[in-house]
């Protein structure tokens, strides 16, 4: 049903082959600082928080990245900057080689279809004073070349059912279904014109695990179905693992290690990564035993004034000279073949189980 | 993808079973007004007063412009129900016939205030920084002046005596000046609706400013300012009244209670009567609308459940 | 620790007699024992059956999980036992909750008052909006200190800083003076485990205590709240949707669904061999942190509404392994040896995977 659309309608991007494996998006030193101001008439910059500070990966089609971090990591920065929500202060986003960064006006809303987002609150993401048939037509609305005259309430009710609801219901306001419903609608929106990536701002962090399971299944599938990519940002790591092919791991705004998911989850060479994973309670009262325990002393430094050289080092517990003087760049080492943002990168094998 | 749809059945008849169905605050907001005793008096009220302005004739048979000085402060008798002032017209017929002069003020005053409120408050709220700093002083500004003088100012340089004019004229006066709340209310209404996730997604999919005020923000921005306006129609009716009492506002042959008050102020001596019929008229619609706005803008507070 | 600041003059009542005499409740009962407790909400709309027939036991020292999904009933019953449902639209028609042996439902306000803060504490999931922004935090966590033992101020400080260096709140003394907002999250729920310990409870209820934090200042806290534990001696009771949380500190669990419970058992039996389908759905349903999954299985439907629980088993509509009894007929609660109890009619298959 769904994968004869893709044939008979033009898609967004307008380029003609595509093959798995190719690259999609590329994230050049993305950067984002939010400038703090003092003064009510005549505003002075006298700092900035560093929300995101140089962050770079590539995106392939049909691939899961995973990014995973705890607050104040910049991950949500990172999301809303992808969907262009914020000005980054500066760095490319290469879609289709054009920096989709550099982008208004027309070039910008069409470049808009190719990159979709599902947000994490289904009770807020959705205009309650619109039935579901407009909140998942207005894309066509916006975009009217995407759905041909007469058409479009067909594509709409196709939609509903591509999420598993009932296409009858097209003219029910959200307040009339559940937490779980509501977020297969705003997937249902963020499908209909098509795009080829798809960020995933933590969209099952606010649903009742019995659901969440529902969902990810869905997106999932929606996923090999439709030949999509997705960024998913998620502060649950056992989720990300899940669904990812590879994870990124923020700390205070940079990334600090990157890899497939088996690398970061049986590799992890970062001392946060280990410790983010160390953390996470697995739902086996057995394994306790097994796992080794590495506890964080403090709390999360400012990203107002992140410390010198390696952000992480005050909660370090390998932590040197150089560590302060020296920011570790986030490159391959020699502890295992994926890039990591440590100047003391070593396997820890047992943080997960 | 079988399984998701089962899932997707199973769970929508779940949830449109109307027991289970989640309720809205509208839904919500109306069931709390029913029982509210206040807002049908007050219903009654207004909808009592809007027939009377429409539909005079339902409630009088008499001709309000009719006067006689042969019966100057008559009692009551053939169908005027208080009596008759200075003029020897039927008192009751002129509160009755009264009530569209004043009606017609107040809503159009309030419509008026309403349109202007809503641009100047969504455009302020919406786009923020120095346009809401503009604006904001803007209705800093108005709000600081002085109703009463300024439309005294305003309306003593309208010479004309046409009814239509000076009532044109009036609710104009009434808009420019009476709108500065209403704007408030809005700009922070906006402000808020703004933040909504709603409007982000609107945002990614491409959507412009005008699209996202007029889809997504003004419709869940209205209900403070209905309440708003609701209430100023209450007074704007007793500033028209105000203002046509200190002989500035609407004048004779247009009937209103303001007008009458003055007149019956001024004899107030040799018959009360002529003073107290439209003033209670007015004291009661004012009151009325007044009730009405407080019972809706309880019944849609949230916190207050 | 000592339980009063020496010189504090120190209002001793009944209640605190007793704890000091005896930590495992009058008459070898259990410290705290709900008893077959029925909790309805009174709304517009209909009476929701919230809690039916809710039985628990706790003792010193241990740790009882609550685990279930929104809309089972788990905070409620500790709601329950603290006594601050709301009474209207709360109406508790059935069952006794037994503190000590007596039942703190039949007690006048006022006794309740001795218990509820005093005896039995609580925490909840959002500190941020539990503590009161426009005071500091020494202040509110001196403020049961102050007003039931009668502490001077200085005392009432002098102790907070004691408690905030117990929950280990680095440089308290300096920090006593701060407000709310000024800490981050992890350490507002240190606060408010202050707070909760300020007046030495012998049972704590931690209602998700630690959801809104994040993962590292999540593994803080859980350590925090199991060295207390052992240190004091106190019985806890976690209230929690996580999984994961619940086999790390736990040592029974009790399963809550639609205001029943379902399933109790041993940490360990129950992670190993789940004994109602409801909890083998869970434990199959939640991506591990160990395994790379496959398609996770999932629970189909939704949780039930609680003003028409389904008829026989409330499960039914949702369970893979429903016959035409789990319709007609309520699962009774079914022993199956050591302290272990399902409400499935078919908990011993369930239990040998024979389902």
């Amino acid at each position: 049903m769904a994968a004869s659309d893709r044939t008979t309608s033009t898609p967004a991007a307008g380029t003609a082959t595509k093959q798995r494996g190719e690259t999609v998006l590329q994230v050049e030193n993305v950067v984002k600082h939010f400038p703090i101001t003092q003064g009510i008439v005549f505003k002075r910059q006298i700092g900035a928080v560093k929300a995101v500070d140089g962050v770079s990966f590539d995106l392939k089609r049909g691939e899961t990245l995973g990014i995973v971090g705890e607050s104040g990591c910049g991950k949500s920065t990172l999301a809303k900057l992808l969907m262009r929500l914020e000005t980054p202060t500066s760095g490319k986003a290469l879609l289709e080689g054009r920096d989709m960064f550099s982008l208004s006006g027309s070039a910008l809303r069409r470049m808009r279809r190719n990159v979709q987002m599902v947000m994490q609150d289904p009770y807020t993401s959705l205009n309650p004073r619109m039935t579901v048939g407009d909140i998942i037509g207005e894309p066509f609305d916006i975009h009217p070349d995407a759905a041909p005259r007469g058409t479009r309430r067909q594509r709409v009710q196709e939609l509903l059912e591509l999420v598993g609801l009932n296409p009858e219901h097209i003219n029910r306001y959200p307040h009339q279904f559940s937490g779980g419903q509501r977020q297969r609608i705003g997937i249902a929106r963020a499908l209909a014109l098509k795009p080829e990536i798809i960020v995933c701002d933590e969209p099952v962090s606010a649903l009742d695990v019995s659901i969440q399971a529902q969902v990810i299944n869905l997106l999932e599938g929606l996923q090999d179905e439709l030949g999509l990519s997705y960024i998913f940002i998620a502060h649950d790591l056992s989720v990300v693992r899940h669904i990812a092919d590879r994870v990124a791991v923020m700390y205070l705004g940079k990334i600090v290690e990157i890899g497939t998911e088996e690398e970061i989850y049986e590799r992890p060479t970062h001392p946060y990564t280990q410790a983010l994973l160390s953390a996470v309670p697995v739902p086996d009262p057995k394994a306790r035993a097994h796992r080794e325990i590495i506890r964080l002393d403090g709390d999360v430094p400012s990203p107002a004034n992140p410390p010198s050289g390696c952000r992480f080092r005050t909660r370090c517990w390998k932590a040197q000279d150089i560590c302060a003087t020296e920011e570790p760049k986030l490159e391959l080492r020699a502890a295992d073949p994926h890039p990591s943002a440590c100047h003391f990168a070593e396997q820890k094998t047992h943080v997960v189980a | 993808m079988s399984e998701a749809q089962t899932v997707g059945a199973a769970e929508v008849t779940k949830t449109t079973d109307p027991s289970t169905r989640p309720r809205s605050l509208a839904g919500d907001a109306w069931r709390d007004l029913r029982r509210n005793p206040i807002f049908w008096a007050s219903l009654i009220l207004v909808l009592a007063v809007t027939a009377m302005a429409i539909v005079p004739g339902l409630f009088t048979s008499n001709d309000p412009l009719d006067c006689s000085l042969s019966r100057q402060h008559a009692g009551p008798g053939g169908g005027a129900l208080f009596g008759y002032d200075f003029q020897g017209c039927d008192v009751y017929a002129r509160s009755v016939y009264g009530a569209r002069a004043s009606l017609l003020v107040g809503a159009l005053s309030a419509v008026l205030t309403g349109i202007i409120a809503i641009v100047v408050g969504m455009l302020a709220g919406y786009f923020g920084r120095w346009i809401d700093a503009a604006l904001s002083r803007v209705i800093d500004i108005v709000l600081g002046i002085p109703l009463l003088l300024a439309a005294i100012v305003l309306l003593k340089r309208i010479s004309s005596d046409s009814p239509s004019v000076r009532i044109a004229a009036v609710v104009f006066v009434l808009a420019i000046l009476g709108w500065t709340t209403a704007a408030r209310v809005i700009r922070s209404s906006v402000i808020s609706a703004k933040q909504q996730d709603y409007v982000a997604a609107a945002r990614m999919l491409g959507a412009g400013n005008g699209r996202t005020m007029w889809r997504h923000i003004l419709p869940n921005s209205l209900a403070p300012v209905i309440v708003v306006l609701t209430i100023g129609l209450g007074s704007f009716i007793a500033a028209e009244a105000t203002l046509s009492f200190l002989g500035i506002g609407l004048k004779a042959p247009t009937i209103s209670w303001g007008i009458d008050i003055d007149s019956g102020r001024t004899h107030m001596r040799e018959s009360a009567v002529p003073l107290i019929v439209p003033s209670t008229f007015l004291a009661l619609t004012v009151l009325a609308f007044i009730m009405l706005g407080d019972a809706i803008r309880d019944a849609f507070d949230p916190k207050l459940r | 620790m000592s339980k009063h600041s020496a010189g504090a003059a120190v209002t001793r009542d009944e209640w605190t007699a007793r704890a000091d005499r005896d930590t495992t409740g009058a008459d070898g009962g259990h410290l705290l024992e709900v008893r077959d407790l029925f909790v309805e909400f009174h709304t517009r709309d209909g009476v929701a059956k919230v809690i039916n027939g809710v039985s628990y036991h706790l003792d010193a020292g241990e740790t009882l999980a609550v685990l279930g999904e929104s809309g089972s009933g788990k905070s409620v019953t500790a709601q329950a036992i603290m006594g601050i449902l709301d009474m209207p639209p709360a109406v508790i028609p059935n069952g006794q909750i037994l503190y000590r042996g007596t039942d703190l439902l039949t007690l006048p306000e006022d006794e309740r008052r001795k218990v509820r803060g005093k005896q039995i504490a609580m925490i909840f999931q959002d500190a941020l909006s539990a503590l009161n922004p426009v005071f500091p935090v020494g202040w509110q966590i001196g403020e049961t200190l102050r007003l039931r033992d009668g502490l001077s101020r200085a005392d009432a400080r002098r102790r907070a800083i004691e408690l905030m260096e117990l929950v280990k709140i680095p440089a308290a003394r300096e920090r006593v003076r701060d407000y709310p907002h000024q800490f981050s999250g992890g350490m507002r729920q240190r606060v408010m485990i202050a707070m909760a310990l300020a007046q030495d409870p012998s049972v704590l209820i931690a209602d998700e205590p630690t959801t809104a934090l994040d993962v590292t200042v999540q593994a803080q806290i859980m350590d925090l709240l199991g060295e207390l534990r052992r240190e004091l001696n106190m019985a806890m009771i976690l209230i929690t949707h996580d999984l994961g949380v619940v086999a790390d500190v736990a040592d029974r669990i009790a399963v809550m669904y639609a205001g029943r419970i379902v399933e109790h058992a041993d940490v360990h039996a129950l992670y190993e061999a789940p004994a109602h389908p409801y909890t083998k759905g869970l434990l199959e349903s939640i991506p591990r942190l160990d395994l790379k999954g496959q398609q996770l299985t999932t629970i189909k439907g939704l949780p039930p509404n609680l003003m028409r629980i389904p008829s026989g088993c409330p499960f039914h509509p949702r369970c893979p392994f429903a016959r035409q009894e789990c319709v007609d007929v309520v699962p009774t609660v079914h022993q199956l040896g050591n302290d272990r109890t399902s409400a499935c009619h078919f908990a011993e298959e369930v239990l040998d995977g024979r389902i």
